[in-house]
This record gives structure tokens, C-alpha cells and sequence, in this order.
């Protein structure tokens, strides 16, 4: 099973090194790993996406919790949460390949954001399967180069990771 | 007033009440050193080997619950203690380590003597840090203190680069640390302690499985009370001897890989499993297949959530601090109307008995060769039950654990989860600095005890009368046993050729030497160890034989009930 696991960890020297070691060393899954400063700058938010048995996610949150700089872990999963991934891709644009491209983009909610005679740079938000549909919509010919953030998640409504 | 970095360290250890450091000079921690000569409220022992210092550090907390200390230079002087760090955590021993670090500014540029030592130690400490600015020093160390000690113990790492050691702020030790990011759990649930309570009561086959917790936290004294007051039979794991009197009638034996018949039939066969400061590993319950075979439910009392249904899943867990759960367990008992099923538990001792009755760690001494058991068992008359012992690891660590019957916690200091040979003699000098008056014995082989033998010289310099119990069969016995039963008789490299003569060895180091080859000697050297020398290190070479195995035995991978037993080979 897939699972969103979110943390607040203190923003000290190492903290991310001390999370994804524990993953290597304990042999769990890391599917994507994001990290960044909170509004609060003590404090760090990462969102890992990771798959295992129902036992394998209670270990990782268990030794997660473990951790000595770690303040607070939640697997977002568990119930209504939002997922999103920023998808940056740079396509080739010329000739007809450039109009289709923008209007693939616009059905995708994507912006180009850089432009150049030959290429765009789109950027497109959504969860991973829209950014996997984007791609797929698109002639794969005219990719020159992709970088995806990873998931960075939130629960809905009244669920709030905070200190 | 202003202090440098250096003496605001000796101030928060002199602050934390430390006895002795262990430790070992060197570039990047001379500004400390200057400051440790200044002063006489701690002692410095100097070690031989970086290694050594961490492990007797370890063994002073192991057998006292204070706190051990030391302190290592940069560089080869980190990488040296990483195996005694690593030894530590894994048997969650609380331990601050200092170490010196390069110069701030040549922290990266691959300076002389530098590593990373915060990146190598990462995954064998509780926690660790850099200090960056004098400032924080006094709170990092302060930090480091109360994380060692509380919730699992275990080592912390303070890494403190040499510019730090001579810059200068205020000093002030803080009086109380508090962490927003760590609050160890110290009660128990009481829904899940009654739930608890229902599930003893209710039992008919009960067994209390314990280990290195109840040992850490102080809680012998509980568990006897909970154990006696309800009649239930109880087994130590390899790190939780002297949890509870092996000589008592309720004691079954260490269980596991190399535990007697009747604790791994019964922990294999009960109804009810109260687990206590235990994390069932694969040395104890073997193949978890094979252990959850058998319908039963199980209790697991434990300071770490991690620990719990972590390898075997658990029907009541229990977080908490050991005394404060049990003290709630107890009370809830006291107060309950009902008793433990008397007439199932006659039947079901009936059956232990019977189990008993197979006398799995019987072993025939003969006239000519020493049966290192024999030793092992002499060693126990000869020091009335009552003394340390420390040990190495393989077989004579095994031997160790099933003949000396440990009455009482903290006396049985071994590395039973890293497994590393050569903690045996840096044990017993760990242990003797903590029980100045004690009487200290190393159980050792040929093998491990060369593997920190330097620290011969350290005994000597500091008068340990250490008693060395050198269970000598010229083979890495373990091994041997391993590839006599497993691989076919190929004994690959687990013969020890070109020995040093111990005796002589022993006496260039200032200490006392004896060789003893005949069974009928083995006592009487004893007996001369601990009398005429009680207060010489006796470095004693028995020649034992070489063909001995430790049994019973559970092969890797096997069940808990499939055991091998002396006789069956």
C-alpha cells in the first residue's frame, strides 16, 4: 500500500540525512522525499511517500517517532488528505508542434513559463497520475528534460500538523 | 565570567556528577586535556585503544546506572569507537562520547585527522550532535545527558571541533532541558494494564519472558514481586540475566538460540506471554513463523513503541517505564478479586518439570580434559555466586550465561546484540572503576581476548585486579561449531595457530600468568586466583577441550521447540 507520511522535524544541520538514513538502513521504501522550511523557521515539513505492509508503515512511523529531532509524524493517508507535485518540463516547440503544445498544456491547466524559438518551459501542478497523464498526452520526441518535486501533501479540513 | 570552550566541557561533566572518563588524547582535543590536568573532580583513565575506552565506559554504566563517559580525539580516534559506540546502542546502554572535531573552518577540506563523524556515528547512537558555537555547548552537553539516560537509554555523541574548545562565552549549566521534539512516555496505558491483568488471571499456561529492559530500568525488584506473588514460571533472554534469581525455583532458564529445554518449550507452549523490556529477536524465539504456530496471547511491556510488534505481533502492548508500569500492574492485581488459575498452573509446572527433567545442560567432565562448562561451574562455587562477570563472544559467552547463575541484575555484562569480541577485558575494567570493591571476572576465549589484549597494560596502570577466565580450545570455537554442524567439517580459518604464551604474555605485562591443562587442577587454581591474588590481575589460560559445543541449540532459522540437544549428536 501506498502511504503519505508527513513530519515536522526541528530545521537543524543533518535532519534530512538522519530521516533518509533510517530508510536505508532499515530497508523501507522511499517512493519521493520533500523537504522545506515551515512559516515557523525551527521547524522543517517533509512529506515521504513511501509503500509497505500495514506492519512495514507502523514500523516507519514507530522508528520515525524514534528520532530525536522529530516532533510529530502523521501519515496523511489515513484519511481525506490533498497531494500535489509541481512537474517542470521542457519541451522542443517548433513549427505545428508548437501550438499543439500550448493547447495540451492549457487542457492540463499547465503554463508555459519560459519560451524560447525552439522550446517551452511548462509547469504543471496536479497529483502524480495527472502529471504521468501529461506526458503520456504529449509526443514523447519532444521532451528534452523533466524535474518533478516529489508529493508534498496535506490533510483536509480540520486535520493540522502543527506544533 | 568567561570560560573557554574546554573548561565549560570539564564544568558540565564535573556538573553531571561523572566519576571517571575514558578516553585517549590527540590533536584535536588538547585544549580539553589541558583542562582535565587542571582539575581533580573526575579522573581520566587512559586506555590503550579508543575502542577499549568506549567499552569500558559502557561497562561502568551496564553495571552502575551511571551514566559512562569518553572522550576521543578526531579522525582514527571516532573510527576506533564506532565498534564500542555501536556495541552500546544495540544494547541500549547510556553513554555520552566526546569527541574532537577539526577546526570549524576546516571542517570538509579533508584536513589531517578529520572524518565526519556526526555521518559515520548517525546510525549507531541514540543521537548526536556538532557543536558549532561555543554558546551551545553547555546545553548540547546538558542535552546529550538526559537523552542518554531517558526513555530506551543509550549513547550520545557530542562531536566539538577544536577552535570551540578554546573560544570563550558565559557559562551556565542549565539546570533542566526540556525538547519539544522528545518526551520519552514514562506510564502505561491503564486501559491496556487492565487488559493486562484479565489476560494473567485468565491464564493457564503462563510465561514471563524478560530481557535487558527489566535490567536498564532498574525494575528486578518488581518483576520478583509480580513474578513470585503469581506463581508464573519465568526465562531471562542472554541480556536480561539477573532480571530475576537464577536460582530460584520459578526460573527456567535463559531461553533462545542456546537456552535451556524447558524455557524455550514452555515460551514455545504457553497461553499467555507477558513480555517484559524484551524485543523478541532472532536469537530468542528463532523462526517467528514457527513461534506464532502456536495460539497465544501476548503482553509486551516496553519504554520503545518500536520494540513492539515489531517482529511478532502483539495482542496487549503496553509503552512505558518498566517500574512505573509494573508498580500500576502490581497495584491493579492487588486489588482484583481473582487469582491465578491454581490448578492450571500445577498442571502446567507438572509439564515444565517434566521438561527439566531432560537436564539439557548436563555434560559429562571426564579426567583428562577440561570441559570448559566444568569451568564455568567452578568459577560460580569458587566465587560464591557473587561476582561480575564480564565475557566475550562465542561459545565461553554461552557457557558463561548458562553456568554462572546470576542472582542478581547488573552482575552479567556482555554484548549480546552486536556480538563483539574483545569487549571482555575492557568490561571488566569498566565494571571494576564502577564497583571499586568488586570482585570481577572476564570469561573469554583465545580469540576475543586478543582482540583488545593491549588493554593488559591499562589494568596494570590503574591495578585492576581482574580475574581472566581464558577458555582456550585453539579455535574460534563458535565458528567451529557452526561449520562442524552446517558446513560439512570444513573448519575454514577457524583454527588459531602460533598462540602467544598467555602465562608469559600476562607477566611481561606486570600481571600474574597460569596455564591449567588437567581438570583436577581447575579448582585449586581458582581457589589460588582468588585468594593469594585477590589483588592481582590473574591472567588464566585453561586449556580446554577443543571438541566441546555449546547445546542446546536452536539453528538459525529454526523453531523455538526444535532443538538440538547434547545427546542427539
Amino acid at each position: 500500500m501506498r502511504h503519505i507520511i508527513s513530519i515536522l522535524i526541528e530545521n537543524e544541520a543533518g535532519a534530512l540525512s538522519r530521516v533518509s538514513g533510517l530508510f536505508s538502513a532499515r530497508a523501507f521504501n522511499i517512493e519521493s522525499l520533500t523537504v522545506a522550511p515551515t512559516e515557523d523557521a525551527s521547524l522543517s515539513r517533509m512529506t515521504i511517500v513511501s509503500t509497505g505492509s500495514d506492519d512495514v508503515i507502523e514500523q516507519i512511523t514507530k522508528q520515525l517517532n524514534k528520532l530525536i529531532d522529530v516532533v510529530k509524524v502523521v501519515d496523511l493517508s489515513e484519511a481525506a488528505h490533498i497531494e500535489r507535485e509541481l512537474m517542470l518540463v521542457k519541451v522542443r516547440a517548433t513549427g505545428k508542434d508548437r501550438e499543439e503544445m500550448k493547447r495540451i498544456a492549457d487542457i492540463f491547466r499547465g503554463r508555459i513559463i519560459d519560451v524560447t524559438d525552439s522550446s517551452y518551459v511548462i509547469e504543471l501542478t496536479g497529483n502524480g497520475a495527472k502529471l504521468d497523464a501529461f506526458l503520456d498526452a504529449i509526443d514523447r520526441t519532444l521532451i528534452l528534460e523533466t524535474v518533478r518535486t516529489g508529493v508534498s501533501g496535506i490533510g483536509r479540513g480540520d486535520r493540522i500538523l502543527k506544533v | 565570567m568567561q570560560l573557554t570552550g574546554a573548561e565549560i566541557l570539564i564544568r558540565c561533566l564535573q556538573e553531571e556528577k561523572v566519576e571517571y572518563v575514558f578516553g585517549y588524547p590527540g590533536g584535536s582535543v588538547l585544549y580539553i586535556y589541558d583542562e582535565l590536568f587542571k582539575q581533580d573532580k573526575f579522573k581520566h583513565i587512559l586506555v590503550r585503544h579508543e575502542q577499549a575506552a568506549v567499552h569500558a565506559a559502557d561497562a561502568y554504566s551496564r553495571s552502575s546506572n551511571k551514566i559512562g563517559v569518553c572522550i576521543v580525539t578526531s579522525g582514527p580516534g571516532v573510527t576506533n569507537a564506532v565498534t564500542g559506540i555501536a556495541t552500546a546502542h544495540m544494547d541500549s546502554s547510556p553513554m555520552v562520547i566526546i569527541s574532537g572535531q577539526v577546526p570549524t573552518h576546516y571542517i570538509g577540506q579533508d584536513a589531517f585527522q578529520e572524518c565526519d563523524t556526526v555521518g559515520i556515528t548517525r546510525p549507531c547512537v541514540k543521537h548526536n550532535f556538532l557543536v558549532k558555537d561555543v554558546r551551545d555547548l553547555a546545553v548540547t552537553l546538558k542535552k546529550a545527558f538526559y537523552i542518554a539516560k531517558t526513555g530506551r537509554p543509550g549513547p550520545v555523541l557530542v562531536d566539538i571541533p577544536k577552535d570551540i574548545t578554546n573560544q570563550k562565552c558565559e557559562f551556565e549549566y542549565p539546570k533542566t532541558i526540556s525538547m519539544r521534539s522528545y518526551n520519552p512516555v514514562v506510564k502505561g496505558h491503564s486501559g491496556q494494564i487492565k487488559k493486562a491483568v484479565q489476560l494473567l488471571l485468565e491464564a493457564k499456561r503462563p510465561v514471563i519472558y524478560t530481557g535487558g529492559g527489566v535490567i536498564l530500568s532498574d525494575a528486578a525488584e518488581r518483576l520478583i514481586q509480580l513474578a513470585q506473588g503469581l506463581g508464573f514460571p519465568v526465562t531471562n533472554t542472554l541480556m536480561g540475566l539477573g532480571g530475576y534469581p537464577a536460582t530460584d525455583k520459578q526460573f527456567v532458564g535463559m531461553l533462545g538460540m542456546h537456552g535451556t529445554y524447558e524455557a524455550n518449550m514452555a515460551m514455545q507452549h504457553c497461553d499467555v506471554l507477558l513480555a517484559i523490556g524484551a524485543r523478541f529477536d532472532d536469537r530468542v524465539i528463532g523462526n517467528p513463523v514457527h513461534f506464532g504456530e502456536v495460539a497465544r496471547k501476548i503482553i509486551h511491556i516496553d519504554i520503545d513503541p518500536s520494540s513492539i510488534s515489531k517482529r511478532v505481533k502483539v495482542d496487549v502492548p503496553i509503552v512505558g517505564n518498566l517500574p512505573d508500569v509494573l508498580d500500576e500492574l502490581q497495584k491493579l492485581l492487588d486489588a482484583s478479586t481473582g487469582n491465578p488459575d491454581a490448578k492450571a498452573l500445577a498442571q502446567w509446572w507438572k509439564q515444565i518439570d517434566e521438561w527439566r527433567g531432560k537436564k539439557s545442560l548436563k555434560y559429562k567432565q571426564g579426567k583428562e580434559l577440561i570441559m570448559p562448562q566444568y569451568v564455568v561451574e567452578k568459577l560460580y562455587e569458587v566465587t560464591g555466586g557473587d561476582a561480575f562477570v564480564t565475557s566475550d563472544v562465542g561459545q565461553h559467552q554461552m557457557w558463561a550465561a548458562q553456568y554462572y547463575k546470576f542472582d542478581k541484575p547488573r552482575r552479567w555484562i556482555n554484548s549480546g546484540g552486536l556480538g563483539t569480541m574483545g569487549v571482555g577485558l575492557p568490561y571488566a575494567m569498566g565494571v571494576r572503576f564502577a564497583n571499586p570493591k568488586a570482585t570481577v571476572a572476564c570469561i573469554t576465549g583465545e580469540a576475543s581476548i586478543q582482540m583488545n589484549i593491549q588493554e593488559l597494560s591499562t589494568a596494570k596502570q590503574f591495578r585492576l585486579p581482574i580475574k581472566i577466565i581464558n577458555l582456550n580450545n585453539r579455535y574460534l570455537g563458535m565458528v567451529r561449531q557452526w561449520q562442524q554442524m552446517f558446513h560439512g567439517n570444513r573448519y575454514s580459518e577457524s583454527y588459531v595457530d602460533a598462540l602467544p604464551d598467555f602465562v608469559k604474555l600476562a607477566e611481561s605485562y606486570g600481571h600474574v600468568g597460569m596455564r591449567i591443562e588437567r581438570p583436577a587442577d581447575v579448582e585449586p587454581a581458582l581457589r589460588e586466583a582468588f585468594t593469594k591474588h585477590k589483588n592481582d590481575l590473574v591472567f588464566m589460560d585453561f586449556l580446554t577441550d577443543q571438541t566441546a559445543n555449546v547445546y542446546p541449540m536452536v539453528a538459525a532459522g529454526k523453531g523455538l521447540s526444535e532443538m538440538i540437544l547434547a545427546e542427539e549428536l
